[in-house]
């Protein structure tokens, strides 16, 4: 019984917060949504008893994309009050009946699939867990270290801004007054390094 | 509660990611309805790793996380180019790959 209580709670929060998500006008409310939506995913995964990857979900995405996701809106929307760009109302329709149409083709597929398990399996340890990750997936896992690392310094590459000397990017469609701010420049030399350091961790 | 409630609330995570994809227009908003989708993809993983068994959905779920966050990264990193370039993250300002 407590169990469908705890259910029926989480999946109302993750529904609703999920579909703030994509209506709200305000950029930072929708990432804030996110944030929330994300965070109740954790729960659901403590539900699930995967208590290790709910503290990934946390430590990763609560606190690592979230805030990117945060700096991403703020350092593009500074002159517009972080308000979304309106849509014309054709698209609702439509993205609506898609949404719906794909709601409708996976739960079809779930509710006619025979024999879904019903009762849980025995849980998994974090120790299963991690041995599992340095014995039978260890390429995987260099893999992964890897591509994170090519990531990050491919994210530094994109996002540096040119010398001083430079004139202009490739586009030469830069603000005015982007040029007109001198005092960023030291501040971009900065972004590099601290990015580094941060990929070095992960 | 069973697997196919949980699979169930993942397909409408999954579906309200679709509707912000589609009717979205600002960048940032797309990439947050992208982590909406690979949330819900990530649920699935774990509900069929706690009902059918073994540490396999568990690993998956990890990796798809570590790898939502490098395409996170790089996402952002191409909205602040296109802002610098077009002072806008409109999507449809990004059309330099267009043949």
């Amino acid at each position: 019984m407590l169990a469908q209580v705890a259910f029926g709670i989480v999946a109302l929060a993750l529904l609703g917060s999920a579909s703030r998500v994509v209506t709200a006008r305000n950029l930072v409310h929708t990432v804030l949504w996110l944030g929330l939506t994300l965070a109740v995913t954790a729960v659901a995964y403590i539900l699930l008893n995967a208590n290790f990857l709910a503290a990934i979900q946390i430590i990763l995405y609560t606190g690592g994309v979230l805030t990117l996701m945060l700096f991403g809106v703020m350092l593009t929307h500074r002159d517009e009050g972080f308000v979304a760009v309106q849509n014309p109302s054709g698209r609702f329709v439509a993205g609506g009946i898609l949404a719906l149409a794909v709601f409708a083709m996976l739960a079809g597929a779930i509710l006619r699939t025979p024999s879904l398990p019903a009762t849980p399996a025995p849980p998994v340890t974090t120790e299963a867990l991690g041995s599992a990750f340095l014995t039978e997936h260890v390429l995987a896992f260099e893999v992964l270290s890897l591509l994170l690392l090519v990531a990050a310094l491919g994210a530094i590459v994109l996002a540096r801004r040119k010398d001083a000397g430079e004139e202009g990017e490739s586009q030469g469609a830069v603000l005015p007054e982007r040029k007109a701010l001198p005092t960023r420049q030291p501040k971009a030399e900065a972004l590099p390094v601290a990015a580094r350091t941060s990929g070095g961790e992960a | 509660m069973g697997l196919s409630a949980y699979l169930l609330l993942s397909a409408g995570l999954f579906a309200l990611g679709v509707y912000g994809l589609v009717t979205r227009k600002n960048a940032v908003g797309v990439l947050a309805s992208v982590e909406l989708m690979a949330n819900a993809v990530n649920l699935n993983l774990v509900a069929f790793s706690r009902f059918i068994g073994g540490h396999v959905g568990q690993v998956f779920a990890l990796f798809a996380i570590a790898l939502t966050v490098a395409e996170v990264v790089v996402g952002l990193a191409l909205v602040i180019i296109l802002y610098r370039a077009r002072g806008d993250v409109r999507l449809e300002l990004m059309s330099e790959l267009k043949g």
